[in-house]
């Protein structure tokens, strides 16, 4: 009981369930390492239909893809790695104390992540204008299938891309939200100063909750931008 | 953590890692970029799941400290979720890629 | 001055008396509240899914479809499916009994994050009242299982509805199972190494597995059928090209590992009865270790067996048929490792021994129907028929509930510090295991003659009559024997016998703490220095008297 209070009075962020900083950290590390692994599969099963709908209709999806801005899609991979390469100065920044680079470096992933999704809501106006949103005023007719000329792209075959597009991109964009929505509060703890070398782990699993994201789209990029863009 | 071991022993290095493995993700979207318009056959989706995959793992490894990471456990996990990953997308290939009629 | 001139001891505090009031239970982190908080819930759902199945039973009595209409059965058998599955089998052991005793067992004072556990507690409230308002405002008529295109494109139930209260429940599942890994990895006691833990600890382990990286993907199909009738998104719909098929591989991807969700918790409470009554350690620990992690692996593998007549390629179903006779292995090594483990036991017929003895034969029953059903050739003969069904209840009632049920009787004394009736418990462990063969044996036989399942009307096949009635019977013969526990119980927390730290003499780390625990569960952090399973030393005389009272 003696040795207890040593160490919470040493050790102010233990939880009480915990015997040590270091058991604490590692818990933390693994919880969350365990959540993307369920995240992985969560997005896995829209990879595995893609994976399949592309295979079947590969023209189809070729034509459906050409349609989406390719150049706004790599600007916006780009945003993205920017962003983990401030996510993984900031936690550097929480592991030596300096505490303004920490606020500085969360403050620029957040910018990274706005410009991120303000990129992606001009795509989906592209999109909405073309009428490419699948459901009743879903259209798309006459689009040459690339690389077959005279053959078109089968409209149906188009509105399964354009619903695995919206749906990929979509629960993605959701996960930034989410994370511009974690970031917000690990900004606001760190403009409080309250990380330390000691405990600095919220930025230390946020920061890997934000790599899993960058990973993610990482994926989406090639696969949904790329298809079949060569003459 | 081992990171902190490892920043213990030289506070700079770190950074130029970070700025490192960045620049390569950033060249790699490039390449991906300019391949995908280069008529490579069937190689055009290989390039580009290859250079994505390589993208990714840098961050795992690198991002995401699992490189430096002391235990085993953390890599085991990684391992672990690909290869249940690619259980789900293979397995259900194997219907796929095996009816005879389309 | 009374009678009684020594003065009251003072109440040890415990768990269930260091805070009263309602918000000290809805509030709390404790894990063994926590647990409480789930057992009452899942009790519920568990009379919702019950009385469900009793009108399932009670329309099937006649051959006429004369008790219901054929769309209100097709929502009976949907609500009996989906409440059972999801807000009664799969958190019922991990969530009662696994919140209780994982970090008793491991030697720690709470889980590894205690704030998540009530979250999951939450979300699991949340999901079921969800399912509640949907089944009151009219419910879901697609099977449990919400094929499409029915599903996305043709029913006019409340599909998005239930959905999102399984997405929801879903999310708690999950986040026990993160809970339990962690706490397995990092928060083991001094000693505790990974060969001294109990096998209920590694059962659960390969559950929390299964939990965390299946359940996202049935999560991301929900979303997909949702998208699709809300969205007119058509990612399923044969009319633009989409594959229904698709919609069958993702779920099932999910819904057969879910299976092993819901029994290998069972096995690992059979283990620690046996090992118990028959006062020996479990013969081939490492066998046993290793075929939970084999069942959580392996059951990733299978799952397209419940499509092999669906218009999957029979290349794939080669496939797949072949591994799920695979998948069988870990189990049977298992249920002999519990046979070696009785042979020359000492063995004592309590209660939780005669539910362990019942899920022994009926869980062997359930196992080798499967295999049945893993031969394509018969496969097209009984899908879809009775005896699927009757397959799937033998493992679920038949392992599931009884493991349930006995690890309940096991440690109730350790949860509530009281001491069951052991007449009564041994009595309704005999009519719960009459009640359920009555129940399902003759479904095995009407599934082989070749009654189909989910139809309301089979007059057309009126000499199934008979074994349908026996079935009815047995159903309530079941009822009963369910009911009796709840009201012992309930009994036994006023009036029963209080329990000493260790009444069963029994070996793990719970049973070195007070009965019921305190609430950081051990007065001082134990040191393990022995191996798990110590009937020996445990059984060996001793000098000193040990107290019985707590």
């Amino acid at each position: 009981m003696i040795g207890l209070h040593h160490e919470e009075e040493q050790h102010p962020e233990l939880l009480h369930h915990f015997a040590e900083p270091q058991q604490q950290r590692d818990a933390a590390s693994l919880g969350m390492w365990a959540f993307l692994a369920t995240e992985v599969m969560f997005f896995g099963g829209l990879f595995c239909a893609y994976l399949i709908y592309r295979r079947w209709y590969f023209g189809d999806f070729g034509a459906a893809s050409k349609s989406i801005d390719a150049t706004l899609g790599a600007i916006n991979t780009a945003v993205l790695i920017c962003s983990s390469v401030t996510v993984v100065v900031a936690v550097w920044a929480a592991q030596t104390a300096r505490k303004t680079l920490l606020v500085a470096m969360l403050a620029v992933t957040m910018l990274f992540g706005l410009t991120f999704l303000g990129i992606k809501a001009v795509e989906y106006t592209q999109k909405f204008e073309e009428h490419h949103v699948p459901g009743p005023s879903f259209s798309f007719d006459h689009v040459p299938i690339p690389r077959h000329p005279g053959e078109y792209a089968n409209p149906r075959h188009a509105e399964i891309f354009f619903a695995l597009y919206f749906v990929m991109t979509g629960l993605h964009a959701l996960h930034m939200v989410v994370g511009l929505g974690i970031f917000s509060w690990l900004f606001y703890m760190a403009w409080k100063r309250r990380f330390t070398p000691e405990w600095y782990t919220p930025i230390e699993i946020g920061g890997l909750y934000w790599h899993f994201v960058d990973i993610v789209w990482i994926y989406l990029f090639p696969l949904l931008y790329l298809i079949d863009r060569h003459p | 953590m081992t990171e902190h071991t490892a920043s213990e022993r030289s506070k700079s290095s770190p950074l130029k890692l970070y700025f490192s493995v960045g620049a390569a993700l950033l060249a790699g979207t490039y390449i991906t970029y300019r391949a995908a318009f280069i008529e490579l056959g069937p190689f055009n989706a290989v390039v580009a799941l290859g250079i994505a995959t390589i993208k990714a793992t840098l961050v795992v490894l690198f991002f995401m400290h699992v490189w430096h990471a002391g235990e085993k456990l953390i890599k085991l996990v990684v391992i672990t979720t690909v290869f249940f990953l690619l259980l789900l997308l293979g397995l259900t290939l194997t219907d796929y890629a095996t009816r005879p009629w389309s | 001055m009374s009678t009684t001139a020594i003065s009251q001891p003072v109440e040890r505090e415990t768990y269930l008396n260091k805070e009263y009031g309602i918000w000290s239970w809805l509030l709390t982190t404790d894990h063994k509240r926590i647990a409480l908080l789930y057992l009452i819930s899942i009790t519920f759902f568990f009379f919702i899914g019950g009385f469900f199945a009793l009108l399932i039973r009670l329309e099937l009595l006649t051959p006429a479809g004369d008790l219901v209409q054929a769309d209100t059965y097709n929502k009976l058998f949907t609500m009996h499916g989906m409440v059972m599955i999801f807000f009664f089998l799969i958190p019922s052991i991990p969530a009662t009994l696994g919140n209780f005793l994982v970090p008793m067992m491991v030697g720690a004072k709470d889980l590894a994050f205690p704030r998540i556990n009530l979250l999951s507690w939450y979300l699991y409230i949340i999901g079921g009242v969800m399912m509640v308002h949907c089944m009151l405002t009219g419910g879901v008529d697609t099977g449990w299982t919400f094929y499409a295109p029915f599903s996305t494109n043709y029913t006019n139930t409340k599909i998005v509805e239930a959905g999102l209260a399984i997405f929801v429940a879903g999310f708690s599942s999950i986040l026990t199972g993160l809970n339990f890994v962690v706490t397995i990895h990092r928060m083991r006691a001094p000693g505790m190494t990974w060969s001294r833990l109990p096998l209920f600890i590694w059962a659960h382990y390969a559950t929390s597995i299964i939990q965390l990286l299946g359940t996202p993907v049935v999560a991301v199909t929900i979303v997909l059928v949702a998208a699709e009738r809300a969205l007119h998104l058509g990612i399923f719909d044969a009319r633009l090209g989409g594959d229904p098929l698709l919609f069958q591989h993702l779920f099932w991807f999910y819904s057969h590992p879910a299976v092993y969700i819901m029994i290998l918790p069972s096995m690992g409470v059979v283990t620690e009865i046996i090992a118990c009554f028959a006062r020996k350690r479990i013969f081939g620990y490492s066998f046993v270790a290793f075929s939970s992690i084999a069942i959580a692996v392996f059951g990733f593998l299978v799952w397209a067996h419940h499509m092999f007549v669906a218009g999957m390629s029979v290349y794939a179903a080669l496939v797949f048929s072949m591994l799920s006779y695979a998948v069988a292995v870990p189990s049977a090594i298992k249920v002999f490792n519990w046979t070696a483990t009785l042979y020359k036991g000492s063995i004592r017929y309590d209660a939780p021994m005669l539910y362990a003895f019942g899920f022994l034969g009926l869980f062997t029953i359930g196992g080798l129907t499967g295999l049945f059903l893993a031969c394509l050739g018969i496969n097209v003969h009984v899908t879809d028929t009775y005896f699927v069904v009757a397959h799937f209840h033998y493992i679920m009632v038949g392992g599931a509930v009884m493991g349930y049920l006995g690890g309940m009787h096991f440690w109730w004394p350790k949860i509530s510090g009281k001491l069951y009736p052991e007449g009564w418990a041994q009595l309704a462990a005999l009519i719960v295991f009459i009640g359920f063969n009555l129940t399902f044996f003759p479904q095995f036989v009407l599934g082989y003659m070749g009654m189909p399942r989910r139809y309301y009307d089979y007059s057309h096949m009126p000499e199934f009559q008979v074994l349908n009635v026996l079935s009815t019977a047995g159903a309530t013969v079941l009822g009963v024997g369910y009911l009796l526990p709840m009201v012992y119980f309930l009994w036994s927390m006023r009036y029963g016998k209080p329990a000493s730290d260790n009444p069963w003499n029994a070996a793990g780390l719970e049973w070195k703490t007070a009965s019921p625990p305190p609430t950081f569960n051990f007065e001082e952090e134990p040191v393990v220095t022995w191996e798990a399973y110590n009937y020996e030393e445990l059984d060996a005389p001793r000098d000193e008297e040990v107290p019985i009272v707590g």
